[in-house]
């Protein structure tokens, strides 16, 4: 099962402040789908920020692929300057 | 995707002349102001005098009947959008944005756009801006963004209510968000301690001071189509928001970039170009409105000004236990400021296993708080670096030990989630530790100061089309506005991919309608997500020429290599066929199945983090308090470099401005909340005769996730010289200062307090 993490914010507002997660799931859009059948409104919010997968930042993440084995974090969109 | 490391490179890495190069030497480039229609009429902005007031009434029947005036509007006239963040708003509520580009029932700082105007010449526009009759309530204001944090200060917004926190406040207030990260148990960490050292920071609202104010041309047609001209960081932000906020089509509006005289990060957002599209269909003539110098400082989208606390805890041999930050930071008017990131990015540099940040925004009466390279981790930094300065001190250790023992490397755990894969942090590290600056003896009142810096770069969406002329050469084309060289870099790509000279390879930025969809430029995204569009995009040319060569040789096509711009066989099976050329086989192309064109449309993920290490010099004058930075080196991790002079001058551009937000900038305001500063007299920016030689020193550790091993450069440079003049003028002084810009009064002052 794939390791997710969430912020402490996420915590606060949907989980009850748990923040890591072991989930089966296929991709970034089962995930988020999963997350949100067990915390009714974070789908939304979860969609606005960017994800790390395997330590790699994906931008507007979707139908990025999930391994078995993979570390997910959600993080806050980040907006650049140059 | 690795796999180039080890590539000899026949065009990357080379410093030929920019493409773009002689058009500006001549004068011939077009910028936004540039633009001339026939019939084009001015369009001029009335601004609040004042930084918070209920607007009671507009009268513009006066201004309407003044003969020469076309046009006027006022916030009636804009669409009234929802309020809040929808499903793939990209996190823009165009509320607010609208608002920002003109005020409804109230105004929020001292510049905020009330009314406009479009007539026949300049004259007759400010002539009638002045007979606009604006009756106003004046408001508290508040901008210190500690005092707006406060309960009891002056309110905003009534519809802001702070997340991130528990309960859900029922009252509004001013504090958008509380964000928090956490690695470890940092409380419980910082008991094995055997320094702390605790300090607090506050620093001013600056502009990104670029050169060229913002400037559109807009026409409006009979069948509901616009189109705009104006420089930006990105015609397709422009074309979308534009679009959103006038509820129009997206198609229906074309923006056509021009050259760009600076962004920095504040033009990655809309002040201007709706208004001169509302102005344009009321006139039924072209609008051009261009911004005065003070209009930029009071209306467009400066750096915040914040307020820090930074507390790190260290063993006697240097190495950290824990740290924590909080970071307060000024949105402007409307929420938006980059606390998030200024969290992710402070404590970057260090491997710790305990941290902590927390981050507050606050809105304030001054005006929108937009992007300004690396948004918001230059402040965070300039504070972090400044306690890491005092732990070494407080040991009598080697600033440059101290950071290389903590430095984080390939598999340090972020405070924010992830870990960093291939980085060249500790590379800068000791690029600086070599460096011969550390031999030069230092005399009465210098000192030497170094900083390291961390930001994160970004990737995102990008298109490109290569076009393969019937002579072989190739124009290239992308959707990302070109600030900082990056056609030079585009065509570099291309030409290595295709093997040609890079002379015969032509790039061009093409409007919205020419050329598919690009994300702003921002983020030190473009050399590396839209290089990545041109690498795919010049990759399939080579895959359609290997196709038409195996044609032309009825062969397979994995018969046939691309080798030095030569269609060559792979092996003896293609036969003892002679090489072809790209001239040769696109002279051919009518009868092989028609025109050459490349084209790659992608999200780029893996931008990797970009490191730099700044060490610099500086003197002192103890009777004035002014500053002379005597010497100043820099050291990045470029990946690498597509362009070498072109890293070489991010580099040296984000000193340039770090230096400036150290020791000069900062607007200053007046009790009555309105700006004092806004022309570059008051406003003081480094000139080439503040500044020494900066010497730029790039390395390459190759980003696994670009096929050439880019990475991002244009952010990380401005992120630490902050600390690294701080840190150098409080070793100079024997005084540590905690408040931006360290200006002569209060280095003065310092001075004079430590006697």
């Amino acid at each position: 099962m794939a390791h997710i993490v969430l912020g402490d914010e996420f915590g606060r507002q949907f989980t009850g402040g748990q923040t890591h997660f072991d989930l089966d799931v296929r991709d970034v859009r089962h995930l988020i789908r999963t997350l949100e059948g067990m915390f009714p409104g974070i789908g939304e919010q979860l969609e606005a920020g960017a994800i790390a997968i395997d330590n790699e930042i994906i931008p507007d993440p979707w139908l990025n692929p999930i391994q078995p084995n993979s570390e997910v974090f959600f993080l806050p969109p980040i907006k650049g300057g140059k | 995707m690795a796999g180039y490391e080890d590539k000899s490179f026949k065009w990357i890495g080379t410093r030929p002349v920019r493409p773009d190069g002689v058009d500006k030497v001549t004068g011939r480039a077009n910028y936004g102001a540039d633009m001339k229609l026939p019939g084009q009429l001015t369009g001029r902005i009335l601004r609040s005098p004042h930084a918070h007031a209920k607007i009671l009434s507009i009268d513009t029947s006066k201004a309407e009947k003044l003969p020469g005036v076309k046009a006027v509007i006022t916030g009636k006239d804009f669409p009234e959008m929802h309020n809040g963040v929808l499903p793939g708003d990209e996190g823009v509520n165009f509320h607010y944005l609208s608002c920002n580009i003109m005020a409804r029932n109230k105004v929020l700082y001292d510049g905020h756009a009330v009314a406009a105007v479009a007539a026949a010449s300049a004259a007759i526009a400010e002539e009638a801006l002045a007979l606009i009759e604006v009756k106003y309530e004046v408001l508290p204001h508040v901008i210190d963004v500690d005092l707006a944090l406060k309960p009891g200060a002056p309110l905003l917004h009534d519809d802001i209510f702070t997340t991130g926190v528990t309960p859900k406040p029922e009252k509004p207030s001013n504090t958008v968000q509380r964000i928090q990260m956490q690695l470890g148990d940092p409380d419980a960490a910082f008991k094995d301690a055997d320094v702390v050292v605790e300090r607090s920071f506050k620093t001013k609202a600056v502009h990104q001071g670029y050169i060229e104010p913002h400037a559109v041309v807009a026409e409006w047609s009979e069948d509901g189509q616009c189109r705009i001209w104006c420089s930006s960081q990105g015609h397709f932000m422009v074309r979308t928001l534009t679009a959103r906020l006038l509820q129009m089509e997206v198609a229906q509006v074309r923006v056509i970039p021009a050259e760009i005289g600076g962004g920095f990060g504040g033009k990655t957002i809309i002040f201007i170009e709706p208004t001169a599209v509302l102005l344009a269909r009321k006139a039924k003539r072209p609008v051009r409105i261009v911004m005065s110098r003070d209009e930029v400082f009071r209306g467009t989208g400066p750096a915040p000004g914040t307020s820090i606390d930074v507390k790190i805890g260290a063993k006697k041999d240097g190495m950290l236990v824990a740290a924590t930050g909080e970071f307060r930071y000024q949105a402007g008017a409307f929420p938006g400021s980059p606390v998030g990131a200024a969290c992710m990015a402070a404590f970057g540099p260090y491997a710790l296993s305990h941290v902590r940040v927390v981050g507050y925004e606050a809105v304030t009466n001054r005006p929108l708080c937009y992007s300004y390279r690396a948004p918001g981790a230059p402040l965070s930094s300039f504070a972090v670096e400044s306690v890491m300065d005092e732990i070494a001190q407080k040991l009598n250790l080697d600033p440059m030990d101290l950071r290389i023992k903590n430095g984080s490397k390939e598999g340090t755990q972020m405070v924010y989630g992830p870990k960093l894969k291939a980085v060249g942090n500790l590379e800068c590290l000791k690029a600086i530790q070599n460096h011969p600056i550390n031999k030069i003896p230092l005399g009465p009142n210098q000192g030497r100061g170094l900083a390291a810096g961390f930001w994160f770069n970004l990737g995102g969406q990008s298109s490109a089309v290569v076009n393969i002329a019937e002579d072989g050469t190739a124009n290239i084309m992308t959707g990302s506005p070109d600030i900082g060289g990056s056609r030079a870099s585009m065509a570099l790509m291309a030409a290595e991919v295709l093997g040609i000279d890079y002379s015969k390879v032509r790039p061009i930025v093409g409007d919205t309608s020419a050329v598919g969809f690009c994300e702003i430029t921002h983020g030190s995204r473009v050399t590396f997500a839209t290089g990545m569009a041109i690498i795919q995009a010049a990759e399939d040319v080579v895959l359609q020429c290997r196709q038409r060569v195996a044609k032309m040789w009825e062969v397979d096509v994995e018969a046939v290599k691309w080798e030095d711009g030569h269609a060559r066989p792979a092996g003896a099976n293609a036969g003892d066929q002679k090489p072809l050329s790209l001239a040769q086989i696109a002279a051919k192309a009518a009868r092989t199945g028609g025109p050459l064109v490349g084209s790659a449309a992608i999200n780029a993920g893996g931008p990797g983090p970009a490191f730099g290490v700044h060490i610099c010099d500086v003197e002192v004058d103890p009777e004035t308090g002014h500053v002379t930075v005597l010497r100043y080196v820099a050291a990045q991790d470029a990946g690498k470099a597509i362009h070498p002079s072109y890293v070489e001058g991010q580099i040296q551009g984000g000193v340039a401005q770090g230096v400036g937000w150290a020791l000069n900038e900062e607007y200053i305001y007046g009790e009555d909340g309105r700006l004092q500063n806004s022309g570059f007299l008051d406003y003081r920016i480094p000139v080439a005769s503040d500044l020494p030689m900066i010497d730029a020193i790039i390395l390459e550790v190759p980003n696994p996730g670009h096929p050439f091993g880019v990475r991002g450069v244009g952010e990380v440079p401005i992120v630490p010289p902050l600390g690294a003049i701080a840190n150098a003028v409080a070793r100079a002084t024997g005084a540590r200062m905690t408040d931006l810009p360290l200006t002569p009064p209060k280095i003065r002052a310092a001075i004079d307090a430590k006697k």
